[in-house]
């Protein structure tokens, strides 16, 4: 059995100290090692921008690439080799921006990986400027006057294009966020994690203080049932998206490689790449 | 060449085809290659007729070419499918025209003046069709739509057709009777009769109208052998699928979406599958995810798509995943003419990318190659770990011919320098150096799941286990060893020579579909004279300088044939081999491919 110990390699993150993303880092390594994986079992593939560079600070294969596109990478990887286990991981610019036509369309297809966004409602590495999660009036280095165009709600699109685990978490609630993650991990198909992470630098409104002012736990909120998608909807919009906690699971439907017809229940990295003579006959017979 | 007709008059054909008319006898002209055309609108079943007339003749033994000129929409405006028929293989469309089926006007407005003076237009008599003055074709006016509506439908307008191609021919209409079948008959036997019943009601009518001036074109027999009749994207598809490729992410876009179509329906039986994506980036990408997870992954795009595609590409470079992009080019630039020949994205594929990478561009030349290269692209890939492109063109993707046999025993499994075998434990949880600078430039290439594997890999300039590194010495020793994979790569045949001169007065080059254009050509200006010798480059990059230079030095005269308006394999020929002032270039950019009279006549005027 591996502890959280054995996904840590010896590479110092290049984070600002007090960044949310070492928290999710750190969430990350106990998830694993408590859902039992070993490190080479763990395949982690990231976008680019400051928690893009998580991959590389994780004890497991690690995949960093180009910008906006961890998802179409993560479930090509998935596609390969099924044994695997693969999060995909990136900040809200990657996700949401640059990569929200790859973050719906994964969603929708439901390849059984698990996506963790670190939501720091600004562009970090690139010093400042406004991303698709900045609230409207936000001020940064590109919206000088403030932003004036309406934030995505990462939560609620998920659940309008058939997302199947929806969740929420703060990156100093650990505990919480560890525990969804292993929930990510385990649930049959695609999993989406949100995690506010907050950018100590260059956001300056939505602190961590800010944060615990204004998120509420859905274990709080009486009667919470994450089965119930319509109540999903309507308690992200009533809390304008700042829930925490497990938001919506649909255990029913099957994942992506479930559905489709005659894929192999062995990884296909495993399979022998002769084609026989036999075989190729018969395709090459179609043709005469 | 001077041919006789059964008055005993000369006929003057337009342009005479190799080995045209074997011989004439009262009424009859043997032939040995046949040009047919039909036309009409888009969504009227224009292919297939052809696809019917053609797999009929194909099963006989006879070669056949096909090319189909189509636009972009799928109902209305002006197709046609031009077909070849041969006792010998043919890789190019004919010059000329024997026989046109039109089902409208425009049919023989754009296309009779391919026609020769014998030719046929065989015409719907439902639009009244009316001959251009300046043919001297014949026209007859056919009940195609009246003979079928009276069978019960005119959809069956098309089989009249082929009856009445048929009589013309002295064809036994009873060897489009499998083929019916096969296309009818899940709608049961009386469809079938029916359909045939309206081949020979077309085959009787057009028996009897027959001018006795007009001699009936008779077909020499062909040998009898059944062979594939196939598009080069087809061929692209069952390489992949003989190299053992198992997944396919992949874009809609003509001329390139038949190659996931054909993935889709047979990757199940082998266990494997396609994911049609959300864009070009994410069909790029999940496949570099594919094949970094341990599988032979391809995506196959055009144009357009590719250039989606380039971050990717780099991506792939710098992180030496092994790739396989096929790149089936059509008219450029943005969306251009989506439905037609072009071979301009050469320098893109070879530069395409920021910064500098190592890649492997290969460009079949014949259906066959296209199988071969196909196999060999994903040997290569994971040999030199990584971008190999096989880039084609919508002439070889599309054009539809009879192919001599595939031998899938030929085709090798080659993973390059992938660990198969248990790692050694690495101290304190090191990294396996996945990057690690060697002689070859080729690292060991370990895969998620191998135990004491584990590296980081990234597009960010890393060191020798993938950790980021912004050193000057590592860059350095990071980019030589890339470049240095590269440098001696082994390739079966980088270009394809017919060079029978030691000394010629003419050296032809060209790429891809061009071959067949260039092959006829070069007979034509062999009777006419000249030395020449033919080179079609099978490796655009790296460039095979040391086969291509001997053969430009040899040659008083060199001429680059390329459908694009730049010359750019002239131009990276001039870069590679010099001889900047004997290079001189034959260049098409309408939208046609070339034909063999076009590359025979501008070869002529150099000399």
């Amino acid at each position: 059995m591996a502890t959280f110990k054995d996904f840590r390699n010896d590479v110092k993150p290049n984070w600002c100290p007090g960044c949310g993303d070492f928290s999710v880092q750190a969430a990350m390594q106990r998830a694993a090692a408590n859902v039992g994986l070993l490190p080479e079992n763990l395949a982690v593939i990231s976008g680019i921008g400051c928690s893009g560079r998580i991959s590389g600070y994780i004890n497991a294969y690690g995949f960093h690439g180009i910008h906006g596109r961890s998802l179409p990478i993560a479930q090509g990887v998935k596609m390969a080799n099924r044994d695997l286990t693969v999060i995909a991981s990136g900040g809200d610019g990657d996700g949401y921006a640059i990569g929200m036509g790859h973050t719906i369309h994964a969603i929708r297809r439901n390849v059984d990986i698990t996506y963790i966004v670190m939501d720091n409602q600004i562009y970090g590495l690139t010093k400042g400027q406004t991303s698709p999660r900045s609230a409207v009036g936000f001020k940064t280095k590109s919206t000088p006057m403030g932003s004036i165009e309406q934030s995505i709600s990462p939560m609620e699109l998920a659940l309008t294009v058939g997302a199947t685990f929806v969740a929420q978490s703060f990156s100093t609630d650990l505990k919480d966020l560890t525990a969804l993650i292993e929930a990510g991990l385990n649930h049959k198909g695609f999993s989406l994690i949100n995690v506010f992470s907050p950018c100590v630098t260059y956001n300056k409104v939505n602190t961590y203080d800010w944060f615990k002012e204004n998120l509420t736990k859905l274990s709080d909120v009486e009667g919470y049932d994450a089965s119930n998608r319509e109540m999903a909807m309507q308690t992200l919009m009533k809390h304008n998206g700042l829930v925490t906690g497990l938001i919506y699971q649909n255990t029913e439907r099957p994942s992506y490689q479930e559905l489709l017809t005659d894929y192999s229940e062995e990884p296909l990295v495993d399979s022998d790449l002769n084609l026989d003579q036999a075989h190729f006959d018969k395709l090459v017979a179609e043709f005469m | 060449m001077e041919v006789r007709d059964l008055l005993g008059k000369v006929l003057h054909l337009e342009m005479i085809q190799t080995t045209y008319f074997l011989h004439i006898q009262r009424g009859v002209v043997m032939i040995n290659q046949l040009s047919w055309k039909v036309g009409g609108q888009q969504g009227e079943g224009i292919e297939s007729t052809g696809e019917i007339f053609a797999i009929a003749l194909n099963r006989l033994g006879y070669y056949l070419y096909g090319y189909r000129h189509f636009s972009s929409r799928i109902k209305g405006g002006h197709t046609n499918n031009k077909i070849r028929v041969s006792t010998t293989e043919v890789r190019s469309i004919s010059d000329d025209l024997d026989i046109l089926v039109a089902f409208d006007q425009e049919t023989i407005d754009v296309n009779y003046k391919e026609l020769h003076s014998k030719g046929v237009i065989l015409a719907d008599s439902k639009f009244n069709p009316k001959k251009p003055e300046d043919t001297e074709a014949s026209l007859y006016s056919v009940p195609f739509t009246e003979i079928a509506t009276e069978l019960g439908t005119s959809l069956m307008k098309n089989m009249v057709a082929i009856g009445a191609t048929s009589a013309v021919l002295d064809l036994d209409i009873h060897v489009f009777e499998v083929v019916v079948r096969e296309i009818f008959g899940k709608k049961g036997d009386k469809v079938v009769a029916k359909n045939m019943e309206a081949i020979q009601a077309g085959f009787d009518y057009m028996k009897e109208k027959m001018d006795a001036n007009v001699p009936t074109m008779v077909l020499e027999k062909a040998d009898g052998k059944r062979r594939m009749f196939m598009i080069g994207n087809d061929a692209i598809a069952l390489g992949a699928l003989a190299a053992g490729c198992r997944f396919m992410a992949a874009y809609p876009i003509t001329p390139a979406s038949d190659i996931m179509e054909y993935l889709i329906k047979k990757l199940p039986a082998v266990g494997g599958t396609v994911i049609q994506t959300e864009d070009e980036i994410a069909a790029a990408t999940m496949t570099i995810g594919a094949s970094y997870g341990g599988v032979r992954a391809i995506t196959a795009s055009s144009g357009p798509g590719l250039s989606l595609k380039m971050e990717a590409i780099g991506l792939a470079g710098i992180t030496e995943t092994p790739l396989v992009i096929v790149d089936t080019q059509r008219g450029g630039p943005s969306t251009g003419l989506p439905t037609k020949q072009e071979q301009s994205d050469l320098m893109a594929m070879i530069y395409g990318t920021h910064g500098e990478i190592p890649k492997i561009v290969m460009a079949p030349s014949t259906v066959q190659e296209a199988f071969y290269d196909t196999a060999e692209a994903f040997n290569l890939a994971e040999e030199y770990q990584c971008p190999v492109i096989v880039l084609s063109d919508l002439q070889l993707s599309l054009g539809k011919q009879t192919v001599e046999p595939l031998d899938v025993s030929k085709v090798e499994i080659r993973r390059g320098k992938l660990v198969t075998e248990e790692l050694p434990e690495i101290e304190n949880k090191g990294y396996f150096k996945r990057y690690e600078v060697t002689e070859d430039g080729v690292s060991p290439r370990s895969i998620p799941g191998m135990k004491n594997g584990i590296h980081h890999v990234t597009g960010v300039e890393h060191a020798e286990t993938g950790k980021p590194s912004e050193s000057a010495a590592n860059r350095n020793a990071q980019m030589d060893k890339r470049f240095r994979k590269v440098e001696n790569i082994r390739f079966n045949t980088p270009v394809y020579k017919n060079a029978p001169h030691e000394d010629a007065d003419l050296l032809i080059v060209g790429f891809n579909s061009t071959r067949g254009a260039i092959e006829e050509a070069m007979t034509r200006l062999e009777k006419d004279g000249l030395k020449v010798n033919h080179a079609q480059i099978r490796l655009i990059h790296p460039f095979p300088s040391d086969e291509v230079l001997p053969l430009v030095r040899s040659a008083k005269k060199v001429i680059v044939v390329e459908n694009n308006a730049t010359g750019q394999l002239a131009n990276i020929m001039k870069m590679n081999v010099g001889h900047a002032e004997k290079i001189t270039k034959y260049l098409k950019y309408d939208g046609n491919p070339f034909l063999p009279h076009e590359v025979h006549s501008k070869c002529k005027e150099l000399f």
